[in-house]
């Protein structure tokens, strides 16, 4: 029998700095506590390895955090556990997040020769003092050194992540962001609006100018939404101008280099995470880990399979299979499974096929979604076209209204 | 058991809102040892949260309290809690004639207040013997001395002997009630006379039915007699009679003339027990019945709508249930095209309508649409009908309209002398009319303007406060009806007309009414896909408009493995805050809006 595909996601929650910007499960930590860490995340790997034989790896992906701030030794040890616990597949594609001036040659040679394959480096912009402000530990200048390091490690698929609409922004600097990138040609791009997210600097300064902007009024620093509707515009044409397609909402790349792990999470792919916070999607499921860190130290040093009692509506439980780091186990029934493959699918540049929701649900979408979409096609958000239905310029534009119909 | 005439005392407490009415009844209660301090949540006589919470009378309460006097005899003290607000007038009359006297409660600090000299003139009117008390003397701003020589030049009562008592500390309780037993006199009524009860408040009891809370003016009720409501004319027998503990109803045998106590008579129908009718006895009626019984008429209209279309019955058993407690409250269904299906109300005033509305959401549980209240314009059409127009939506064609008249309310403010500018000016731009101004002492003015209602049953009295520092007090009657150039305000939504959005405004202030209308929806109505106009129109003319720009951009621009319950539940909950929503054409209306006219003039 064919082995089933699987995405692997592990989270290395672990930063020299926060961001201001940023809400993400990350913080800075103390050597011990890193390795500890390390050895607790090869505990979970390698246990889940022994339950899913059944399975091939086609992507992985170390994710953060910072997973490059981490010691080289400790990113090889997590890989060595990977290809011993999984079979993975000959081509998989497995990606690194790294920021500038957090990698060395050495650095960069040992992840090649460990398997990684793909870098993600985080950049967001070129202006040094946009990046002063958003809070990152680097210049545009430590970035070209990563970049060139990386490139003469041998690494021929590589993302730049940036950002737009930062306070104080203008068209102009960010147009200067995307030219500069553009001339180094990476594989791949992802360009970030940015959100103000509770619980960080940022809030606490523009929480009310974020208000403002959504409410299309006039804004003291963040750039009004005309502004960032101007950024997103250009973005897409400057990319467009150099060859990039754009694939997702906010993703972008060279023929052939689309990112094939984040592709999975668009379309429903089963995917394991593993490490702090990671969520998974197995057989239907949603699990998530802990996200204290003590708990899972803890959790992972004595791994155990068990059962997760999910009261029901009508009043029984629902016993699902789980492990005790999780702290949410969640069955996604039928009508959940296809809310997910059309809010999901259609972040998507090429949205979804009607053949393969026909495939998936034995239904003809129609059945399901022919008012939803007759309204949607209506108000000029949606085409249907060649067995392919998609989100419109406009509907792109205001995309939360669009995907929020197919939700009950 | 025969109770002695000559020991009881009926009376009520009258005062200014904050003098310290309430405060006052608890340490009466407290006192006589009706209640320990332990048993009694302050301020027992409010019993509803609304009052607590307000610190205001909404209903009449009464409680018997036993009073072993100076003299060493037994006295029985029939207190009577009124209602403290000018939108419950009628059953504050009501009460005070369930009474034979009065306490008047003087803040030591105030003085007398408008309400103070509107309460003392309706208990002069019931013939009620009225007994000063000067109230929180322990306030280092107490000017008790100057406060009785106001309450004998202004008033033209006896003060020199009144109580200097603090409520608050129970300081001087005592001697307030040594004064009930000696200057409140006792009933009287001849106990074998054909019965002759007085209605002063009624409430809904799930198991007892409607408890009909009265004074016996004359002859005796007894479990088993045979009852009729003189004025609904409703009969039936009476199940039990009792008198009121604090918080508690007690039965006993009899209730024989110059008592106060409470009669069950398993009336069905609340709409029969009216407050001010008579109550007498089925077989040997008395020949007439009390006088001052009215019909209490609404000043203030507005439509009620169940914010869930689903929720009609709901709200309607809801209003039939408030209606028992309270007869003032009146409503007939009607239909909007923007609401659906609710009830056109009628209030006293602004007052009992936000009373209502919070009872209708916090007690039945109900979200509602609250259109903006006016008041009851006549139309006079060239046919010579004159119509009570109380929905502007039933404005019949201007071509119809000969012309409208409104309500004006005579109002008596007083302030002191340093704020009579700004409180002339306030009446002026409310389109008052001057009638007179005199200075009661050197420092304090009662100015009387004739106002129409319909511009003080919004904001006034915020106004009033606001400009006088709070100085002011304010109290009116209804005085009539005058001619008036009056117009319909329409406002068109992405160029539909909304019915429930419609009211009615003096012809000179429509364009900044309209313009600060537009405005305020502005605010209100969350952005669609595309461009909304929103004008306010006169007989099809538009005179202001604003408009609600097409939402450019809303797009999350981040969304993987780790996220996507979360984001999902952000899409759903986007979703959801539609759905509260009212649909009009193909824009989404938030209830808040229809509320808008009411907050004009804030900011």
């Amino acid at each position: 029998m064919a082995k089933k595909e699987l995405e692997l996601y592990i989270h290395i929650p672990f930063c020299m700095k926060k961001c201001n910007y940023c809400d993400f499960l990350s913080f800075t930590a103390d050597e011990d506590t890193q390795r500890r860490y390390i050895e607790a995340l090869n505990r979970e790997i390698a246990f889940y390895g022994k339950h899913c034989k059944d399975y091939v790896l086609s992507t992985v992906y170390i994710g953060g955090g910072t997973p490059s701030w981490l010691g080289e030794e400790e990113i090889a040890a997590v890989m060595e556990t990977v290809y011993a616990a999984f079979s993975v597949k000959e081509d998989a594609e497995v990606s690194l997040e790294c920021n500038p001036g957090t990698v060395t040659a050495r650095k960069l040679s040992v992840y090649r020769q460990s398997g990684i394959n793909r870098l993600s480096i985080g950049l967001q912009s070129t202006d040094n003092r946009e990046l002063k402000m958003l809070g990152r530990v680097h210049t545009f200048e430590q970035f070209l050194k990563t970049y060139e390091l990386a490139r003469e490690a041998g690494f021929a698929n590589i993302n730049v992540d940036l950002m737009n609409s930062l306070p104080g922004q203008t068209t102009d600097s960010f147009l200067a962001t995307l030219q500069k990138v553009c001339r180094l040609r990476p594989e791949h791009v992802s360009a970030y609006s940015l959100i103000i997210e509770k619980g960080t600097p940022f809030y606490d300064l523009y929480k009310f100018d974020a208000v403002k902007q959504a409410a299309g009024m006039q804004t003291d620093a963040l750039p009004t939404e005309e502004e960032v509707c101007a950024m997103t515009k250009m973005t897409e044409r400057v990319l467009a101008e150099h060859g990039y397609v754009h694939y997702e909402v906010s993703n972008f790349a060279l023929p052939g280099y689309a990112c094939r792990h984040n592709i999975g999470y668009w379309k429903r792919a089963e995917y394991l995470g593993v490490g702090l916070g990671a969520a998974s999607l197995l057989s239907n499921i949603r699990y998530t880990n802990t996200g204290e860190l003590y708990a899972y130290l803890e959790g992972s040093a004595c791994l155990r399979p068990g059962l997760w009692e999910n009261p029901k509506e009508d009043g029984q439980t629902e016993e699902l299979p789980a492990v005790n780091l999780h702290v949410s186990v969640e069955r996604i029934d039928r009508r959940g499974q296809m809310e997910e493959f059309m809010f999901l699918g259609l972040r998507m540049m090429d949205g979804i096929s009607r053949q393969e929701f026909e495939e998936c649900f034995g239904v003809p979408i129609e059945a399901v979604y022919q008012e939803t979409m007759a309204h949607l096609q209506e108000e000029g958000l949606l085409i249907k076209r060649a067995g392919r239905i998609y989100l419109s310029e406009r509907g792109q534009e205001v995309s939360n209204y669009a995907l929020a119909q197919f939700l009950s | 058991m025969s109770v002695d005439q000559s020991k009881i005392r009926n009376f009520c407490i009258i005062a200014h809102i904050d003098h310290g009415k309430s405060t006052l009844a608890d340490r009466i209660i407290e006192s006589t040892g009706t209640l320990t301090s332990r048993e009694m949540q302050a301020q027992v006589l409010d019993n509803m949260d609304l009052e607590r919470e307000r610190g205001i009378t909404i209903k009449s309460q009464a409680v018997r309290i036993i009073y072993r006097a100076k003299d060493g005899e037994e006295y029985i003290f029939n207190l009577i809690d009124t209602p403290g607000h000018v939108d419950f007038n009628y059953e504050v009359s009501r009460s005070l004639a369930a009474c034979d006297g009065a306490i008047l409660v003087v803040d030591a600090a105030q003085g007398v207040e408008a309400q103070t000299l509107a309460n003392v003139y309706l208990a002069l009117d019931h013939d009620l013997d009225v007994m000063p008390v000067i109230n929180k003397v322990d306030l280092p701003s107490a000017q008790p001395d100057e406060v009785v020589k106001e309450i004998e030049d202004v008033i033209g009562i006896e003060a020199e002997d009144a109580p200097r008592i603090s409520a608050k500390t129970g300081l001087n309780i005592d001697q307030v009630l040594e004064q009930i037993v000696e200057k409140i006199p006792a009933p009287g009524g001849d106990p074998g006379a054909p019965l002759q009860a007085l209605i002063f408040d009624a409430l809904y009891d799930s198991y007892k039915g409607v408890i009909v809370f009265c004074r016996i003016k004359e002859g005796t009720v007894r479990v088993g007699d045979p009852v009729k409501m003189m004025a609904t004319g409703a009969q039936s027998e009476v199940t039990e009679v009792g008198y009121f503990g604090a918080g508690q109803f007690i039965p006993c045998d009899e209730l024989s003339a110059g008592m106060v106590g409470y009669l069950c008579a398993s009336i069905k129908n609340v709409r029969d027990t009216r407050v001010g009718d008579t109550v007498t006895n089925a077989k040997h009626p008395c020949a007439e019945p009390l006088p001052g019984y009215k019909k209490v008429n609404p000043m203030v209209y507005c439509g009620m709508y169940p914010a869930d279309s689903a929720k009609y019955p709901d709200l309607r058993d809801a209003l039939e249930k408030l209606q028992i407690n309270d007869a003032s409250l009146q409503y007939e269904p009607e239909t909007s095209l923007a609401l659906g299906f609710g009830f056109r109300c009628g209030f006293l005033g602004l007052l009992h309508l936000e009373i209502i509305q919070e009872r209708l959401e916090r007690e039945f549980n109900l979200d509602l649409v609250t259109t903006a209240p006016g008041v009851i314009y006549k139309v006079h059409k060239t046919n010579g009908e004159v119509i009570d127009l109380t929905n502007p939506s039933n404005l019949p064609d201007p071509s119809e309209i000969d012309y409208m008249e409104e309500p004006v309310v005579a109002a008596e403010i007083m302030v002191t002398s340093d704020y009579v500018g700004a409180i002339m000016t306030l009446c002026q731009e409310r389109r008052g009319v001057y009638i007179s101004m005199e200075y009661l002492e050197e420092t304090r003015a009662l100015i009387k303007y004739d106002l129409p209602l319909n511009e003080i049953i919004y904001d006034f009295f915020d106004a009033l406060k606001s400009r006088s520092r709070g100085y002011a007090s304010f109290d009116y009657e209804l005085k009539g009806y005058v001619r008036s150039e009056l117009v319909k305000l329409d406002i068109l939504i992405n160029k539909e007309q909304v019915d429930a959005l419609s009211f009615i405004v003096f012809k000179d202030s429509a364009y900044e009414r309209g313009r600060k209308m537009c405005e305020k929806l502005k605010g209100e109505i969350p952005r669609h896909l595309f461009e909304i106009p929103i004008q306010a129109a006169v007989g099809g003319k538009v005179i202001a408009r604003e408009t609600v720009k097409a939402l450019r951009k809303d797009v999350l621009a981040k969304c993987y493995g780790g996220d996507i319950s979360r984001k999902k539940k952000l899409l759903e909950k986007q979703k959801e805050g539609k759905k509260r929503m009212r649909q009009i054409g193909n824009v989404e209306i938030p209830q808040e809006a229809f509320m808008s006219v009411l907050k004009l003039d804030e900011d």
